[in-house]
């Protein structure tokens, strides 16, 4: 089971003391957030991808190879990038290689984006938002596993004898996994080719998160790429913990009230009880995070979203503190004991090398022209 | 006999409201016409008063509180609707609109609606016509032919001609909806995965 910590990247003016933090100060933050998640004992980082304030995380991969750089354990992950916006030669390319500065370190979460103002920004239209999710990855997984492609599709320019560079380190591209809240189609194309699944699982009822899980398991079966409860599942949530319940909720109710994405609609109260967010005690942290395997399943990963709607560094620092010390410890035993043998960890590179027969150099040196790169693709 | 069920829209604001009582004579005349043509009739009530808190709550978070949720099943779920709002501003009201913008898109499509209105004075009953039906229609909703309006001097008309001429359009309104009714009709699907779109017909476009 892994665990650790996914960050949308908003600035947000502190609702207590009127403070708006800088770019530069929460990009700081968010590198010294990163490094924190891995000296407590998480496992994960990921950051999401805005092209519009109050987010700053334009460039996910620029931010993460510099954290890569500083940290020795902590996987590294998106939540989530733009497949629909991005250009796949380009997902391809800057994945491939952070994956090989970050030593494997590296996997990535793949969404639609929800602003419909984003799209034409980048020439697309909101409306081809599953079509371009669709068409553009099939891409990025060619791009990815075969050295020279020839490729036309509906949404981009077509590729003639193109070679992705640098190829996926060891020749083994990173894990996907497919982000979606509510579009079946998404859960299906992550059932389709066996890759992850993340829900999440902020804003809606758990209800809803258990009926698409439940479709993506259904399909991965259905696909043959394994029984039903072996299909790889992601989680969000968020928490906000004191050693007291009452301190919790106290201290987190004017970030909650204020929030750009639900503030001033439901109660904290009402929200947590029907949405996932806890605010308390660790120990129902733990008690509620434990049940969530109830409703979808063993799954692999669960990040949790805890730096958001303004929240201040030093508090976000506190919350991973407990998190590492007294959360997480108690869920991956808990969790782990409860999962059967026959349910697979998530995926990393150590483990989809070792399921490929062992790592490849899979460069691809170009004969003739190597300054231009417009030589012909090179006999194999 | 047949079950139908029919479900009840009511945006009236004060209680007790006029709305509320127009719509109460909507469902007793197509329960009656129902029970006439030899259906069992059910009828769920749907207060928008009461919701008014969970439908802004709905709009900012995108998801309906499980009082919100039970509502939209029992409308969506439905054999037929009257829906039934006060005029505010030459139109329906916020509340009215809100709590049918919130359903999913195809929620409504194909399903046998009544519409009614009420307004301090009959100067507002086009609106019935110009904004209700117009909004029924994009829902792809069946809309029965009659729609009522119901001013406050038509509360107050007893017997007099003016009070008749309302119950006999209340009872006509009521008939054309229980006809509506009694066709059997294809719902929208409620469980995802009936609905859908496997992964090689997405790649290829379709």
């Amino acid at each position: 089971m892994q665990f650790g910590v996914f960050s949308v990247s908003d600035i947000t003016t502190d609702p207590t003391n009127g403070r708006t933090p800088s770019e530069a100060e929460r990009i700081q933050a968010i590198v010294t957030i990163a490094k924190k998640v891995e000296e407590v004992g998480l496992d994960v980082f990921a950051l999401g991808e805005h092209h519009n304030p109050p987010f700053f995380s334009s460039s996910p991969t620029t931010t993460l190879g510099f954290i890569a750089a500083q940290t020795s354990t902590l996987l590294l992950s998106t939540a989530t990038t733009l497949i629909t916006t991005n250009d796949p030669v380009k997902i391809a390319e800057d994945y491939a290689m952070l994956q090989h500065l970050a030593g494997g370190r590296v996997d990535l979460t793949l969404g639609r984006g929800n602003t419909g103002p984003v799209y034409p920004w980048f020439g697309q239209d909101i409306r081809n938002g599953i079509p371009l999710a669709v068409e553009n990855y099939a891409l990025l997984r060619r791009l990815w596993t075969e050295d020279v492609v020839d490729w036309q599709g509906k949404f981009r320019t077509p590729l003639q004898g193109f070679t992705s560079t640098p190829r996926p380190l060891d020749g083994v591209p990173p894990f996907v996994w497919h982000g979606s809240i509510r579009s079946p189609e998404i859960a299906e194309q992550a059932a389709y080719y066996g890759d992850g699944f993340f829900h999440n699982n902020i804003f809606w009822p758990m209800s809803h998160t258990k009926q698409m899980v439940g479709i993506y398991r259904q399909r991965f079966e259905h696909y043959g790429h394994g029984r039903a409860d072996q299909a790889i599942v992601g989680l969000g949530g968020q928490v906000f913990m004191r050693k007291n319940s009452q301190d919790a909720v106290r201290e987190f109710r004017p970030y909650f009230d204020n929030a750009p994405v639900y503030g001033h609609g439901p109660s904290l109260e009402d929200f947590s009880a029907v949405t996932p967010l806890t605010v308390g005690s660790p120990q129902q942290v733990i008690e509620r995070y434990l049940s969530f395997r109830e409703d979808v399943g063993d799954y692999q990963r669960q990040l949790f979203l805890i730096d958001h709607a303004g929240l201040p560094l030093k508090t976000v620092l506190e919350q991973l503190d407990i998190l590492g010390e007294e959360v997480v410890p108690v869920l991956r035993r808990e969790l782990d004991a409860l999962r059967p043998a026959h349910v697979p960890d998530a995926p990393t590179h150590a483990s989809l090398v070792a399921a490929k027969g062992g790592a490849q150099d899979s460069t691809v040196y170009a004969a003739g022209d190597d300054v231009t790169g417009k030589a012909p693709a090179v006999a194999r | 006999m047949t079950a139908r069920t029919l479900a009840v829209v009511s945006a009236g604001l004060s209680q007790p409201s006029s709305t509320r009582l127009l719509a109460d004579r909507l469902s007793v005349a197509t329960s009656t016409s129902l029970q006439e043509l030899g259906f069992s009739p059910a009828v769920e009530v749907v207060e928008l008063r009461d919701l008014a808190h969970d439908l802004t709550d709905n709009l900012l978070t995108g998801f309906p509180s499980p009082r919100l949720e039970s509502a939209i099943e029992a409308v969506v779920g439905s054999d037929g609707l009257i829906a039934v709002t006060p005029i505010f501003t030459a139109s329906y009201s916020g509340l009215f609109k809100t709590f049918f913008d919130v359903l999913e898109p195809q929620a409504l499509t194909g399903k046998p609606v009544l519409l009614g209105a009420t307004a301090g004075t009959a100067r507002h009953s086009l609106a019935l016509e110009h904004a209700l039906r117009p909004l029924f229609a994009y829902l792809r909703a069946v809309v029965a032919p009659t729609a009522v309006f119901a001013a406050s001097e038509d509360w107050g008309a007893g017997d007099s001609p003016v009070g008749r001429a309302l119950a006999e359009r209340i009872a006509r309104a009521g008939g054309e909806l229980a006809d509506l009714m009694g066709v059997e009709r294809r719902r929208p699907a409620a469980d995802p995965l009936s609905t859908l779109t496997p992964f090689e017909q997405l790649l290829s476009g379709n």
